[in-house]
Formats: structure tokens, C-alpha cells, sequence
């Protein structure tokens, strides 16, 4: 069922990446668990282990997710087979061991210990958020990031160069150049906070968007059978507006780091732009399948390329809105609100795409024709509903945490301590803690719809539309 | 899209304008590092700052706390706790040497990390650092 039998490396990089998701959301739970039972797991799992092992495996797992984006779509794009399946099966291994040493590394013993195991004092780049791993993981990051865009990039030059080809190699090399800045760490703070957002903001709010353009536009023209033509402007249109708005827009986190008060005005600026680009491709993404020239059967994978074009939007469009104002920031800056945000941004804009692709693809690479029977479909879209509704209620219990957070401990006559305050918002949490269960029930199915039996596959494709 | 909007129309804006506001950002950029002196006191940056950073990274602070801003929000802003604590290292070093290490029934606990006297000298020394870097006036007020 595959056009090139090479593509059926990526079927080990998507099952990786929905098994360390599944990871990622029981940490979470632990995590918004000990937001109100502050004693659970203590000492064993502090919060700031878990908290590592959930926003670590969220990146690993969304890499994987990538990668195997590209194994899939590359060859079909280029019109040949892979340059080194071979190669993509080795970096699958190293990065999954690496990935899992790593997160063992994080559970088995205490940082500090992990740190002088892994000899930090030479080469310094620990204990910076999200940037926690080992020197010795980062530099297996780079390794991996190389051996796999020499394998695509080969498979690029030598085949069909597409726009949807070039655009997501440009994001993907640029993800590896930018994460090169994880390896700079000056003693002054300000430096080091200042070029840790060029991996950070860099990626999500830059280079990821290409990725995530050229994902979607890749499935848009497989289910949709919209010209490709019409779908590569769009494509054009929308990462250009990603990274005219995006670089600069870097400035929203330059605000209270000791770096000139000109960012305030640059930064809220150019990122108040942001959300621009999201729109675009909720229109991009609706526009596509209303003008659809074929009914494809694989519903699932249509709902969730309109899925995440939606929730990017909400979650990364909106809610980033919302306090990437200075003014407002001022307020804002580093509370439950910035958390919201962070949620169901990744979920919407990226967690989602990966899922779209894994929908997309999946069938073809389990030889189940063009989409799966449809029993596991309704499956897999009642997984969708679930996840999705439960990240909104996610959402909005952590802004209105946040609201309240702000409020009592830097709006207010008489400002309360962080702690003091975090008791009498206990009630978000909890009902937060509660969305998060009814995601992982929604994950379970996720997961189980792949097992569904006795279902017929669909092989051929509806009869186009009148 | 109109069709007198072209694709190369597209693409040259994608190309165009990515390049410009990357020239724009690095100019930006260079523009900061060289104002930064004024506004980070580096000329405080003592090896003991040094060593407290170092303590902050390794063991991994920043996964509970924030620091002016940045970081978990699972425990207190770091950024004017010197400031918060009276201007007052002993009583941050006090603080980080009475965690119990079993925690605290039912609530959030710092864990007890069993710092030497010089290491807690030294994360006071990077706390004060910090809250001496001018951050436009934030946090908004005290208590972070």
C-alpha cells in the first residue's frame, strides 16, 4: 500500500512517539496531582523531576513525530525511494535509547548526581528549562539531527523538489542549527536567557511552523485533491507571515530579563502580529476541504488537519494574545496564564500535526489500504473529541487559575504571598487534575482504536464530488 | 487567492521578508549585547555568582521556581527573593538549610539538598546578583 517501500521506516518513529506521549500526559497527571497534594511522591518524584520528564518526553516525542513526518512524506514528495532506510533505522535506535537513558537518568537519581555523572562542569549546559538533558544527550541530539537531514536531504536532492519538501527542510534544518544555542551558557544570566529563547522561541514560534505548514499542506493535498498549486501559495503565505511576525516577535520575552525597554515595544508589536499566520491556516485548512475535488475515506485524518489548524489558532493564536502585551505581561509574566497557554498551544499546533500525519499515514503503513475500517475510525475520533475537549477545559481552568493568581499577588491593595495564594486556588487545580483524566481516557482509546478488529478496511477512495 | 497574487509573488515574500527581519533581528541583537553591561552589573559577576549559578543548573531550581519569570510555577519567583528575605543572605541560606528532607504532610516542600556552607554563600551571592539586574521594574511588586 505504500508508494515507496521506504517508507515504512517511519512506522517505528510514530509508534514511539504516541508511546512516550502516553509517557508525557501520566506525568502530567502526577505533576497536576501534586499541584494540590503537594506531599505525593515527595521525596522520591519531586515536582521538578516530573516536571522534566513531562516537558522532555513533549519534545522527544513531538521529534519523533517529525521525523517520522519526514520518512513518510519525503519519498512521496520526491518521488523516490528513501536515501538510506537503513540509516533512519539506526538513528530510530540511538535516539530512543538515548531518549529513554536519558529519562532514566532523570528518575533514578538526583539531578545534582546525574550532573557530576555525566561530568557537567566541563562543558555546562544543565538545569536550564526544557534544556535539562546531559551534555552528552545534547550532543547525541545534534549526531541524530545530522544523520537524519543528510538522509532526507539526499532523498530531497536527488528526487522531486516540491515546495512541501523544501519548506519542511528548511524547518527542520533550521531546528537543528537553532538548538546548536543550547550549548551556549554564559555565567551572566541575562546573555544566557537572552539566546536560550533563539532554541526556544525559535523553535515553536519559528522554525516548528514550517514543519507544521508543510505537514498540513501535505495532507491537505491527499485528502483534499485541491490543486497543488492553490496549496503551496497558501503554503507560502502563511510561513511567511509565521516568520515576519515571528523572529522579531522573539521580543515578547524580552521584557523583564534585563534586556532594553525598546523589546517592549518591539516585541508586543510584532507578536501581537502572531496570531496571523494561525488564522491563515484555520482559513487555509477549512477553505481546502470545502472546495475538496474527492470524498477521501479516511475521515479521521481529516478532522484532525482541521483540528489542529482550529486549536493552534485558540491555543497559540489567542491565548498567546492574550498576555503578549507588555502591559499586560507586566502582570502575567510567569503565572498559571503563561501555562495555559503552553498547553494548548502544544497540543493544538503540534501535538495535533503529528497526530494528523500518524492518522494519515498509519493505514497506509499497516497495509490497511487508504484508511482504516470504520469502527477504529469513530474510535479514533471519539479519542480526538475527548483529548480536545479535555486540553479546552485544561485551559480554561489554568486561566482562570491565573486570573485569580495574578489578581491576589500583584493586582490587589494588599499583595499575598505565592504560597498563600496557591492554597486558595487549589479548587482550578483540582478541576484541571480532572480534565486531565478524562484526556488520558481519551489517549487509552486513542491507543486502543488500533486495536480494533474485524473491521473492513477501505482500499479505494469515494467517488469525487460533483 | 486571486490569481494575480502568484506563487512567485508568495515565495518571494516568504524568502524576502524572512531574510530582512532575520538581518533585522541579528542588528537588534547586537545592538542588546552591547547595551546589556549597563543593565546586567556584569562587573558583579564574582566567582561566587559563578558557582551559584552553577548550583542553580545542576540542581535543576529552575523545575520549581521561577526566575524572573521563567521557569516552573510550582514554587516562588527567585528573581527579588533577596529583596523579599530583607536584603538578607542569612536568611536565604536559613531557608534552603531547614527543608525537611521528608517534606511537609499534605503540602509543597523544598527538598533538602544538603548544600555545604560555601555553596550556600554562593547561591545567595547569585540571588542577590539577580535581583540587582534591572528588570524594567519587574516583578510588580514583593512577592514576585
Amino acid at each position: 500500500m505504500l508508494q515507496y517501500q521506504s517508507q515504512a521506516v517511519a512506522k517505528p518513529y510514530f509508534i514511539a512517539a504516541i508511546a512516550l506521549f502516553a509517557g508525557q500526559v501520566l506525568f502530567g497527571l502526577i505533576l497536576g496531582l501534586q499541584y494540590v497534594v503537594g506531599d505525593f511522591l515527595f521525596p522520591a518524584i519531586p515536582f521538578n523531576v516530573a516536571r522534566m520528564v513531562h516537558t522532555n518526553l513533549l519534545i522527544v516525542w513531538l521529534l519523533f513525530g517529525f521525523m517520522g513526518a519526514a520518512y513518510y512524506l519525503v519519498p512521496e514528495e520526491a518521488e523516490r525511494e528513501l536515501h538510506s532506510p537503513v540509516l533512519a533505522l539506526i538513528v530510530f535506535w540511538v535516539f530512543l535509547i538515548a531518549g529513554a537513558l536519558t529519562v532514566l537518568g532523570y528518575l533514578l537519581v538526583p539531578y545534582s548526581s546525574l550532573a557530576r555523572l555525566t561530568q557537567n562542569e566541563l562543558f555546562p549546559t544543565m538545569g536550564r528549562e526544557f534544556l535539562e538533558q546531559p551534555t552528552i544527550t545534547k550532543i547525541g541530539i545534534v549526531v541524530v539531527a545530522l544523520a537524519f537531514l543528510y538522509n532526507v536531504g539526499m532523498t530531497v536532492l536527488k528526487g522531486r523538489k516540491t515546495v512541501i519538501n523544501v519548506i519542511l527542510l528548511i524547518g527542520l534544518a533550521g531546528l537543528a542549527v537553532m538548538f546548536l544555542f543550547a550549548f551556549y551558557n554564559p555565567n551572566n544570566l541575562v546573555l544566557d536567557k537572552y539566546f536560550w529563547w533563539w532554541v526556544v522561541h525559535l523553535w515553536v514560534e519559528g522554525v516548528w511552523e514550517l514543519i507544521l505548514g508543510s505537514i498540513l499542506a501535505f495532507v491537505l493535498i491527499k485528502v483534499t485533491g485541491v490543486d497543488r498549486e492553490v496549496i503551496e501559495k497558501w503554503l507560502y503565505v502563511i510561513i511567511g507571515a509565521a516568520l515576519i511576525t515571528g523572529i522579531v516577535g522573539t521580543g515578547h520575552h524580552y521584557y523583564w530579563i534585563g534586556t532594553p525597554d525598546y523589546w517592549q515595544w518591539l516585541g508586543s508589536a510584532f507578536s501581537a502580529l502572531e496570531p496571523i499566520p494561525f488564522f491563515m491556516m484555520t482559513l487555509f485548512a477549512f477553505n481546502m476541504v470545502n472546495r475538496r475535488r474527492r470524498d477521501h475515506p479516511n475521515k479521521a485524518a481529516t478532522l484532525w488537519a482541521l483540528g489542529t489548524a482550529v486549536m493552534g489558532f485558540l491555543g497559540a493564536g489567542v491565548w498567546g494574545f492574550m498576555h503578549t502585551l507588555a502591559p499586560i505581561n507586566y502582570y502575567t509574566h510567569g503565572t498559571q496564564i503563561t501555562a495555559a497557554h503552553g498547553h494548548m498551544a502544544f497540543y493544538g499546533a503540534y501535538a495535533m500535526i503529528v497526530l494528523t500525519i500518524i492518522s494519515y499515514a498509519m493505514p497506509h503503513l499497516r497495509g490497511q489500504g487508504t484508511a482504516a475500517g470504520e469502527r477504529q475510525q469513530v474510535m479514533e475520533m471519539w479519542a480526538f473529541w475527548l483529548m480536545t475537549v479535555a486540553m479546552v477545559f485544561i485551559t480554561l481552568f489554568l486561566t482562570a487559575a491565573g486570573v485569580l493568581q495574578v489578581w491576589l499577588q500583584r493586582v490587589s491593595e494588599v499583595p499575598q504571598p505565592f504560597i498563600a495564594v496557591q492554597q486558595q486556588i487549589g479548587l482550578f487545580y483540582w478541576m484541571r487534575e480532572v480534565a486531565g483524566v478524562v484526556f488520558l481516557i481519551g489517549l487509552i482509546v486513542y491507543i486502543a482504536s488500533y486495536f480494533v478488529r474485524g473491521d473492513e478496511a477501505v482500499t479505494t477512495a469515494q467517488p469525487a464530488r460533483v | 487567492m486571486s490569481t494575480r497574487f502568484t506563487k512567485n509573488a508568495a515565495r518571494n515574500i516568504f524568502y524576502g521578508g524572512s531574510l530582512f527581519f532575520v538581518l533585522v533581528f541579528l542588528g537588534l541583537t547586537f545592538h542588546t549585547t552591547r547595551a546589556l553591561p549597563e543593565r546586567d552589573h556584569r562587573e558583579n559577576i564574582t566567582e561566587q555568582v559563578v558557582r551559584g549559578k552553577q548550583l542553580w543548573e545542576e540542581n535543576n531550581c529552575i523545575g520549581c521556581h521561577t526566575l524572573l519569570g521563567e521557569g516552573a510555577y510550582f514554587a516562588p519567583e527567585l528573581g527579588n527573593v533577596y529583596q523579599r528575605f530583607g536584603n538578607n543572605k542569612e536568611a536565604i541560606k536559613g531557608f534552603i538549610r531547614s527543608r525537611p528532607p521528608e517534606g511537609v504532610p499534605g503540602r509543597r516542600s523544598m527538598p533538602q539538598f544538603n548544600f555545604t556552607d560555601e555553596e550556600l554563600e554562593a547561591l545567595a551571592e547569585f540571588l542577590k546578583w539577580t535581583s540587582e539586574v534591572n528588570a524594567a521594574n519587574w516583578p510588580p511588586n514583593i512577592q514576585g
